[in-house]
């Protein structure tokens, strides 16, 4: 069977445990194939590219070039920030010759080379094309029926712009949504950035944009905001108490994984899926699936 | 070598000889491919004008010149120019060759050293290819006078007219019901805001009841074959299932249908008509017709209320009615098809489709004539409340790397007129979010400048979205344009009870199938392609096919009128030729070599080539033949040449090119 590698990325180890959690359970109930690259480091994030673009490509590619070693041909991140980055490296080692012979001229020092020649895909990706969404419904036993879900893509998620997706207005998300049961809301700003690491540099103009996201979703009813990347769900949740200071509002709603809603539909143990870490409780949303 | 060549070299002012040695390179042909025929090397200043055009005929008669080289521009430009001085000197036309050292040489090239070598590869490559024509003689066909003009809308209306107030017969032909295109559907036209039917309609009226015109209505053409001056139309006129011989038009039957639809194309579906109909009052003609895929009889065998109530005798109603197909002749074709909207729910964060009160500017067209669904008052989708704040979105479509990159030419005037029809039927406060305000044509600019003085409010921004999601108190209920406002560098979020899309236009869905019926082409945004984009835009690169409106690109009434008065004029101008000299450029087919693999068949662009089933070889029809050269080089079995393209002058010229010439004799 296929082999992805699995790059977890360092969210997934501190901040996003329940990302992580909810990847491998739900990865391992539609047999798909996680390998986590060995000794993978940190991709630079949205930090590094903008302090010197060559480093952090090197940084991104030595993940790359680990994977390659393996001999594994698709290279799979839950973060969009860490997906982004590994796409945008990758796809650049095939078109730039000389950014690539920089690279791997450091990357020697570690024995390593890269050629540019992985598949790269966000983790929903692999789930709808590889496994597909008549697959994962089949194997639904919770359906999410009549639960309202504001599908959060980010903007990274969107930014590798591929031919086939109207990057303005995708639908993929929301079919996965529909293919769980759950009643997928036409969620006005479900591109919008959700400030990324502005929070930490100007807080206030990161509250800004939280609060719109958070605005959008309650206009729509939402019971439950779903995202695809640590960050977003960071920015949206942690912040919901400031963002209240802030403009007299009183936001509360949960924020989840999309990993957290597959895990329920198909039938994973809330415990499992790292349900319960939440600072908003996801505890109404469970109600919807038993 | 028993040819006596002449080869003349043209600085085009300094267009040439401002990166080519003229005076270097002609004296290099005169000496260097002497031994190859050229007996006279010359250069002159400008040798499109008179004088150099006399230099050549001189030469031919003094120095029994026998075959002619002119390097200068491309033969597109000044080709026939030349080919007439040597006829006129008493040369064969054809064994006159251009070669061009402006476009290919002088235009692209900076080193003025290369540049020079350059033209001197080329004019050796020339004189080879020169030395393998042949004296050809122009094919002459007889010319049709009859026109067929397809689509009636203002373009075709007036080409029509003007063919047949000269006397001559016209086959109009028209896919709708009735003719008179976008322009019907309109209520007022920009900039003098007079009434679009009060100009149309009498018009119209004219087309219907003109002595030489055939009005085919509701039917569309299937197939053409022939050639410039032949042509052959086979046209399908659709079951109207109302004999109009009887039909009075008195409007009885579609009173008394039962079924209500939705009519999309003539009030853009923000209307509803019956199963059996007339689109408008003034439709021409004034018979109805069934739309069989909602009619309930044609669906469960019963009602037939129109047959039951038609009061005519006998009954107009004809449920046996079938298709008829049509043979007509026509010398030339004017193809007038026009344009269709651009679809506005393809950007979906304009919530077009989503969004009640956003509509299109078809849809705000309707609303404002009197005749349509509103009875001209300007209203939300409820149908009765007026907008107070109305957002005019412009460039939907048009100047957008996402969707087309052309600007589509009318948007900024329609939206003007949007403008100011809101504010005078509602008061409502108008804002108008443009990248920017073209206005070139006459009296447009004035027209912005009433629009800003009556209060109209512009932003200079590119709308992002249109949402219903409120943010704060005042948008509630609203919907909220957020668009960057570019002057002041501000993001702006402005609620508002409506928002007109105004949409760009695009070529119609099935214009290449289209084109190819006709045999011409579309260019990259898909618009029909013009002769020539300035000097001759009304022909197409097949004799015969002229096109008018905005088929050819983006273009209002006035532009499109223009155009249809001068296809119509050029198609006068063939006719009163009787015949047509063809040029004798042409393929034609080896039969003994074709091996009826058909390939050529498909790839003609001029649908020349036919395959004969009795002989199983393909052959081609030389009047419809443009000699592009297309099937030549296809030909896996070599068995297609073309007169004044032949293999055999391609490799001489090569050789010429590559210079091979200048040491040993080149393979004759």
């Amino acid at each position: 069977m296929k082999q992805y590698a699995y790059y977890p990325g360092c969210s997934l180890e501190s901040l996003a445990t329940s990302y992580n959690l909810s990847t491998l359970e739900v990865a391992q109930k539609l047999g798909v194939d996680l390998k986590e690259i060995k000794d993978w480091n940190c991709c630079g994030a949205t930090a590094y590219f903008p302090v010197d673009e060559l480093l952090a490509h090197t940084l991104v590619a030595r993940n790359l070039a680990l994977a390659e070693k393996d001999g594994l041909s698709d290279f799979v991140a839950p973060c969009s920030a860490c997906y982004k980055n590994a796409y945008f490296t990758n796809s650049y080692l095939k078109k730039d010759a000389d950014l690539a012979e920089h690279i791997n001229y450091a990357l020697e020092a570690d024995g390593l080379h890269v050629n540019g020649t992985m598949k790269i895909r966000h983790l929903i990706e692999v789930f709808i094309e590889d496994v597909g969404l008549d697959e994962i419904e089949k194997k639904i036993t919770h359906p999410l029926k009549g639960l309202r879900v504001a599908p959060y893509y980010g903007c990274q998620l969107l930014r590798p712009r591929k031919d086939h997706e109207n990057v303005e207005n995708p639908q993929f998300f929301e079919n996965l949504l529909s293919a769980l049961g759950a009643e997928s809301l036409d969620y006005p700003s479900k591109t919008r950035c959700c400030g990324g690491s502005l929070i930490v540099t100007n807080r206030k103009a990161a509250l800004d944009m939280v609060q719109i996201l958070l605005q959008d979703a309650v206009n729509r009813k939402a019971d439950v905001i779903a995202t695809t990347c640590p960050m977003c769900n960071v920015n949206l949740e942690v912040y919901q108490n400031q963002v209240n200071r802030e403009f007299g509002t009183q936001y509360s709603i949960p924020v989840m994984y999309f990993t957290q809603l597959m895990g329920v539909a198909l039938g994973i143990k809330p415990g499992k899926l790292g349900i319960g870490k939440e600072l908003v409780s996801g505890e109404p949303v469970l109600a919807f699936a038993y | 070598m028993s040819e006596k060549i002449g080869v003349y070299v043209c600085h085009c002012g300094t267009n040439i000889a401002g990166t080519v040695d003229v005076k270097g390179v002609a004296e290099w042909a005169a000496e260097h491919l002497k031994h190859r025929g050229v007996v006279i090397g010359r250069e002159y200043k400008f040798m499109c004008s008179s004088l150099g055009q006399e230099l050549v005929e001189k030469d031919i008669k003094e120095l029994g010149l026998t075959r002619v080289i002119v390097a200068a521009c491309s033969p597109h430009l000044h080709e026939k120019t030349f080919r007439t001085a040597c006829k006129n000197a008493g040369l064969n036309p054809y064994l006159c060759e251009m070669v061009s050292i402006r476009e290919q040489v002088s235009w692209v090239h900076t080193d003025k050293v290369a540049a020079t070598e350059k033209s001197k590869a080329a004019i050796s490559g020339g004189v080879e290819r020169v030395i393998h024509n042949e004296p050809l003689e122009p094919i002459q066909v007889p010319i049709h006078a009859d026109t067929l003009v397809v689509g009636g809308g203002i373009a075709g209306i007036q080409a029509a007219l003007e063919i047949a107030d000269a006397g001559y017969h016209v086959c109009l032909v028209e896919r709708e019901p009735s003719i008179g295109g976008h322009m019907a559907q309109f209520d007022k036209t920009f900039p003098t805001l007079d009434c679009a039917a009060c100009i149309l309609t009498p018009k119209m009226v004219e087309i219907g009841s003109h002595p030489n015109i055939t009005l085919l209505t509701w039917s569309e053409v299937e197939k053409v074959d022939g050639y410039v001056g032949n042509f052959k139309a086979t046209i399908r006129k659709k079951a109207s299932y109302v004999n109009t011989d009887t039909c009075t038009g008195c409007g009885i039957c579609w009173e008394k249908c039962p079924k209500k639809v939705v009519d999309d194309v003539y009030e853009a579906g923000l209307g509803i008509r019956k199963a059996i109909y007339r689109p408008f009052a003034q439709a021409v003609p004034k018979y109805p017709v069934m739309d069989v895929e909602n009619c309930t009889y044609f669906k469960n065998g019963k009602c037939k209320a129109c047959q039951l109530f038609c009061p005519t005798e006998p009954n107009s109603i004809n449920f046996e009615q079938k298709d008829e197909i049509l043979e007509i002749q026509a010398g030339n074709i004017i193809l007038a098809t026009g344009y269709d909207l651009f679809d506005a729910k393809r950007i979906p964060q304009y919530g077009y489709g989503k969004l009640p009160n956003v509509f299109t500017s078809l849809e705000f067209e309707r609303m404002c004539n009197a005749a349509g669904p509103t009875e001209g008052r300007v209203v939300l989708r409820d149908m009765k409340t007026a907008p107070k704040s109305v957002v005019i979105v412009h460039c939907v479509g048009s100047r957008d790397e996402n969707y087309n990159k052309y600007c589509s030419s009318i948007c900024c005037m329609q939206s003007l007129k949007f403008a100011h029809l809101v504010m005078e039927r509602t008061g409502a406060e108008v804002y108008n979010c443009y990248i920017d305000i073209r206005t070139p044509s006459k009296d447009y600019e004035e027209f912005y400048k009433r629009v800003l003085e009556e209060g109209g409010h512009f932003i200079r921004g590119k709308v992002a979205e249109v949402t219903d999601s409120a943010r704060l108190p005042e948008e509630e209920g609203k919907l909220i344009v957020q668009v960057e406002d570019t002057l002041i560098g501000k993001q702006r979020r402005i609620p508002v009870d409506m928002v007109i899309l105004s949409a760009g236009i695009e070529p119609r869905h099935d214009a290449k199938e289209v084109g190819k019926l006709f045999g011409i082409a579309c260019g990259a945004s898909g618009w029909y392609t013009e002769k020539h984009p300035k000097l001759d835009p009304v022909a197409t690169m097949t004799e015969g096919i002229y096109i008018a409106g905005c088929v050819q690109g983006p273009k209002d009434i006035p532009a499109s009128v223009a155009q249809g008065a001068a296809a119509a004029a050029r198609v006068l101008g063939k006719i009163q030729q009787g015949v047509i000299a063809l040029e004798p450029i042409k393929a034609s087919i080896n039969e003994t070599q074709c091996s009826g693999c058909r390939i050529c068949n498909g790839l003609c662009p001029f649908n020349a080539i036919a395959f004969i089933e009795d002989d199983k070889v393909s052959s081609i029809n030389p009047a419809l033949c443009q000699g592009c050269g297309t099937c030549v080089a296809a030909c896996p079995a070599g068995a297609i040449s073309g007169t004044g393209f032949s293999d055999q002058q391609i490799i001489a010229q090569i050789d010429g090119l590559l210079l091979k010439n200048l040491e040993e004799p080149v393979a004759a």
